[in-house]
């Protein structure tokens, strides 16, 4: 997600949008992006402590985005 | 000089920072993105365009290719290094200068003959320049708005190292009106307007960005006058 402080014009387009459309309410959208990684395996803490090491060094900026990590069950997943 | 130009997938502009590069009398080497080499070059410009389609991050994936690790290592060492808008967001990614580019805060892609004030004539690529000289660059870009937290602003302007400053009014949202910052020793700077296309009089609005590319050769006089 882009931090807090960091202006995301893609999110206040997406406010400026929902009211147009009829939906009241809303006072703030941020947009940022989500990736699902498939690891072969269990996921240990090893793995966990390697995908990390992904977010921090590829998959986000620190500079200007936050990320978290989650661990998802397949199974609860398609349900 | 012995320019080398990088090539990524989906440059845009290297043929035109190779011509700008040859109009100012340095010899231009192509360099290609997936080669750990640099060809023996004295100086590199990252040009701009969508390299990898933009995918992920503006030059969050050129980051990782091959001559970017040389790139990198070179700037290191003080080779001069020009990162031009998509360059400029490839520089930022690879760590060799502050902060981020984020899209415009209008959302929309601008094109338009920009003011600029050259606010450091010290570095590498501006020593052509007079601090303080205004120039009409063109800039075009969608992700052009330059971001960083406020120590890094202040530290970059108590150090002189915000390099072009925009006039008249702020194009992309850019904190405090940056259009370009250098690194510590000056030989690297990013730059979002696009010198590249103003070095002619015959298109463009004139030729107010062939000091990017002239200011190399004072460095080598710079360089011989000190050895």
């Amino acid at each position: 997600m882009p931090k807090p402080e960091i202006l995301d014009p893609q999110g206040k387009a997406v406010l400026g949008a929902l009211p147009r459309l009829g939906f009241s309410g809303v006072t703030e959208v941020r947009q940022g992006k989500r990736f699902e990684l498939e690891v072969a395996g269990e996921v240990t803490d090893e793995v966990l402590a390697q995908v990390r090491e992904m977010a921090e060094t590829l998959l986000s900026n620190p500079v200007i985005e936050n990320y978290a990590v989650r661990v998802l069950d397949p199974a609860e997943e398609s349900a | 000089m012995r320019v080398g130009v990088v090539t990524f997938p989906g440059s845009l502009d290297d043929a035109d920072a190779q011509r700008a590069a040859r109009i100012a009398g340095h010899v231009v080497v192509p360099l290609w993105h997936g080669e750990h080499d640099l060809r023996g070059v004295d100086a590199v410009v990252l040009p701009g365009g969508f390299s990898y389609g933009d995918y992920l991050r503006c030059g969050a994936i050129s980051r990782f290719s091959p001559v970017m690790t040389e790139v990198v290592e070179a700037a290191g060492r003080g080779l001069p290094v020009l990162g031009i808008c998509n360059g400029f967001q490839i520089l930022c990614e690879s760590h060799l200068l502050p902060g981020a580019l984020i899209r415009n805060d209008h959302q929309k892609f601008v094109c338009r003959d920009q003011r600029l004030r050259i606010e450091n004539a010290a570095t590498a690529w501006t020593s052509a320049y007079d601090e303080g000289q205004e120039v009409t660059i063109v800039l075009k870009n969608g992700e052009g708005g330059y971001v960083a937290d406020d120590e890094t602003l202040d530290r970059l302007e108590g150090e002189g190292r915000v390099v072009a400053r925009y006039l008249d009014l702020n194009p992309n949202g850019s904190l405090r009106d940056i259009a370009g910052i250098t690194n510590e020793r000056g030989n690297v700077v990013g730059l979002m307007p696009h010198p590249e296309h103003a070095v002619e009089d015959l298109t463009g609005a004139g030729t107010d960005g062939l000091g990017f590319f002239t200011s190399l050769a004072g460095l080598v006089s710079l360089t011989a006058a000190i050895s």
